[in-house]
């Protein structure tokens, strides 16, 4: 299997001031093609930080991180930008949808950063997506027309449109019920089966369920890289659970 | 490709904010507008000068003897005996930018015609005065060269001596009318023409050929002045120069010697008069100019904005692959299409206003291109630096903290 994150002895420190705070003091890991893993960590442990480099927003003090092959380390800003447009998808807990602007052309918004594909092609590959994600009826509606799982959905769909070797999703449920939080990990775990690479950062345990894989920080170091043997399936989890009064 | 991604992006966060855009616009709007419709002001003043002038004589070159001394006395320069015929003759043969000249000798005196009698000025000329003074003969006909050469007693009259003497409906040609006790035949009627600039009535005269004038009225050889026709109003000062030098080498003053003789062109004239309207163009303008930097103002106001409340919108642009330079031209773009689209509309409604005013008001004005893309490159450079400091400051943002932005 082709390793798609390598991550070798990474430390990230910020200077506040007198003080340098070591966010992560030398991580190591490695996560290959189609796993589903799970970072967690209470606020402080050094998860945001390590989204923020793994989704090439912020690069590492020192030690190794590579992204589908490709060091990052020294890369210009723009070379950066080049890679979160071809290599990752991003999904964030608010969603951050363009207002007042369709689902059509939310989902195709990293396309239009990328200068070879034609507008014809933007527009067959985001309603692609949006068809993958279960919105193919919705296509022409705005965020402020679709309820929160939807707009989670477009999200997802605009995380996949550009075909990244790795999604990364934070808190991706944590603004939605618990029910259609469990639909949208059952999305994400079709998603993992059709053979796409999951990265998912959270705090809450239940989530870590649905992957196969849960690295656990605390401190700026690992203190748990567990494989999940009993992975629990969210469309079976959500079939168990009592029907909504309507 | 780039640019054309980046266009419909900005293209689109512009129609999403419709109201904001428009009335961002507006100062551009206004501004443009107010210098378009200033400057057709000013420039319509000063053309309607220049008209008004004109119309005394098209490109006008007057030579009149200069003030001088005659056995210790100094002369009224009109009374001066010094420019003869012969200069007339001398200009007419050698001077090559002038299309038409006449000598002037003119008299003032009781015109008479049966009962009506009124007081009123005798031009001698030849029959290229008519086209120097842009007169038309409208009823009969201008007296011929022959005329002049014969000295014959004939004469064209303006509309007020019309009016004075004659009946309403009587038909002045070829009646006899007395100017100072000498009868004249009227063979011609001049059209209406008015006041000058000066509120000389232009049409309260008598032209007659210079000979008779000379001759049976004056009684004198000498010339009052010459009047003559440049070729153009481009070549007015160069046929001025042309006339200097053959009156010096005519009247034999060399070197340094002071002319005894003037010459006048219209153009001195137009400049004099054109000063003031010119002055009050300038002010105008300034005034505009500074509506049109206020709208500036405004587009980097609302822009700053903008950025402020889209902080998150540019760092998921960011996040997803939006290079800095693209975030850039994204906010400049839109200050751009802003401030051109305010232009546009500016400039309909800066011309719109001027006709209005023009056919409403009945002010002269005079729309010039050079208004119009004056004031539209202004704006468009205006939307280019008032846009630039925001879209430079969103393009720096750190998507790490955009995307947290609250």
């Amino acid at each position: 299997m082709k390793n798609i994150i390598d991550i070798k002895d990474l430390k990230r420190h910020f200077v506040m001031g007198e003080e340098t705070v070591h966010a992560l003091k030398g991580i190591s890991y490695t996560i290959e093609e189609g796993e589903f893993v799970t970072i967690m960590g209470s606020s402080g442990s050094g998860k945001s930080t390590m989204l923020n480099i793994l989704g090439c927003l912020d690069q590492p003090s020192s030690g190794r991180y590579a992204i589908d092959g490709i060091a990052v380390k020294d890369l210009s800003r723009n070379a950066l930008a080049e890679i979160r447009n071809e290599k990752i998808g991003f999904i964030f807990q608010a969603y951050n949808l363009l207002p007042r602007t369709t689902a059509v052309e939310n989902a195709e918004l990293p396309l239009l950063y990328n200068s070879s594909v034609s507008s014809a092609e933007r527009r067959e590959r985001a309603i692609e997506a949006l068809t993958k994600v279960g919105l193919s009826e919705r296509l022409y509606h705005t965020p402020s027309q679709l309820s929160g799982g939807q707009q989670q959905r477009v999200a997802i769909a605009r995380a996949l449109v550009n075909d990244p070797v790795v999604i990364l999703a934070d808190e991706a449920t944590g603004n939605l019920d618990t029910r259609t939080s469990y639909e949208i990990m059952a999305l994400f775990q079709e998603l993992n089966a059709a053979g796409k690479t999951i990265v998912f950062v959270t705090h809450e345990p239940d989530i870590a369920m649905f992957s196969n894989r849960t690295i656990v920080l605390k401190d700026g170091t690992i203190i748990k890289d567990s494989v999940n043997d009993k992975v629990l399936s969210a469309s079976g989890a959500l079939a168990a659970m009592p029907k909504e009064e309507d | 490709m780039r640019i054309l991604n980046l266009l419909r992006i900005a293209w689109n966060a512009i129609k999403l904010n419709k109201m904001r855009t428009f009335l961002t616009m507006l100062g551009i709007i206004i501004g443009v507008a107010s210098v378009i419709a200033m400057l057709a002001i000013g420039e319509g003043s000063k053309e309607s000068i220049r008209k008004q002038i004109s119309s005394m004589g098209s490109n006008m070159i007057t030579i009149r003897p200069g003030a001088g001394i005659q056995g210790g006395v100094r002369m009224d320069p009109t009374e001066m005996q010094s420019l003869k015929l012969a200069d007339y003759q001398a200009l007419k043969k050698d001077a090559t930018l002038l299309t038409a000249i006449s000598p002037q000798v003119s008299s003032s005196g009781q015109s008479i015609h049966g009962s009506d009698n009124w007081p009123t000025s005798i031009y001698g000329v030849t029959p290229e005065y008519l086209s120097i003074r842009v007169l038309e003969v409208t009823n009969g006909s201008m007296f011929t060269d022959a005329e002049v050469n014969a000295a014959a007693k004939v004469a064209v009259i303006g509309q007020t001596v019309v009016e004075n003497l004659f009946a309403d409906g009587e038909n002045p040609v070829g009646q006899t009318i007395r100017y100072n006790n000498i009868p004249f035949k009227v063979i011609g009627v001049l059209a209406e023409k008015g006041e000058n600039t000066f509120g000389q009535d232009q049409d309260d005269v008598i032209l007659a050929p210079y000979t008779t004038v000379q001759k049976r009225i004056l009684a004198v050889d000498y010339l009052q002045s010459v009047l003559a026709s440049a070729e153009s109003e481009d070549k007015a000062l160069d046929a001025v120069e042309e006339v200097l030098s053959i009156m010096r080498k005519q009247h034999n003053i060399s070197g340094n010697d002071e002319d005894d003789f003037n010459v006048f062109s219209m153009e001195e004239l137009i400049s004099t008069f054109s000063s003031t309207s010119e002055m009050l163009t300038v002010l105008l303008v300034a005034i505009a100019s500074i509506s049109l930097l206020i709208g500036g103002i405004g587009i980097m106001n609302i822009m700053y904005v903008s950025v402020k409340e889209r902080t998150r919108e540019i760092g998921l642009r960011l996040a997803v692959g939006g290079k800095g330079s693209d975030i850039l031209i994204q906010f400049l773009i839109e200050a751009v299409v802003i401030s051109v689209t305010g232009g546009l509309i500016g400039v309909v409604l800066g011309v719109s206003a001027t006709v209005f005013i023009e056919k409403v008001l009945n002010w002269p004005t005079v729309i010039t291109i050079y208004s119009i893309v004056l004031s539209f490159a202004v704006c468009a450079v205006t939307g280019i630096f008032f846009g630039w400091y925001p879209a430079r400051k969103a393009s720096a943002l750190d998507p790490i903290v955009a995307l947290r932005y609250e």
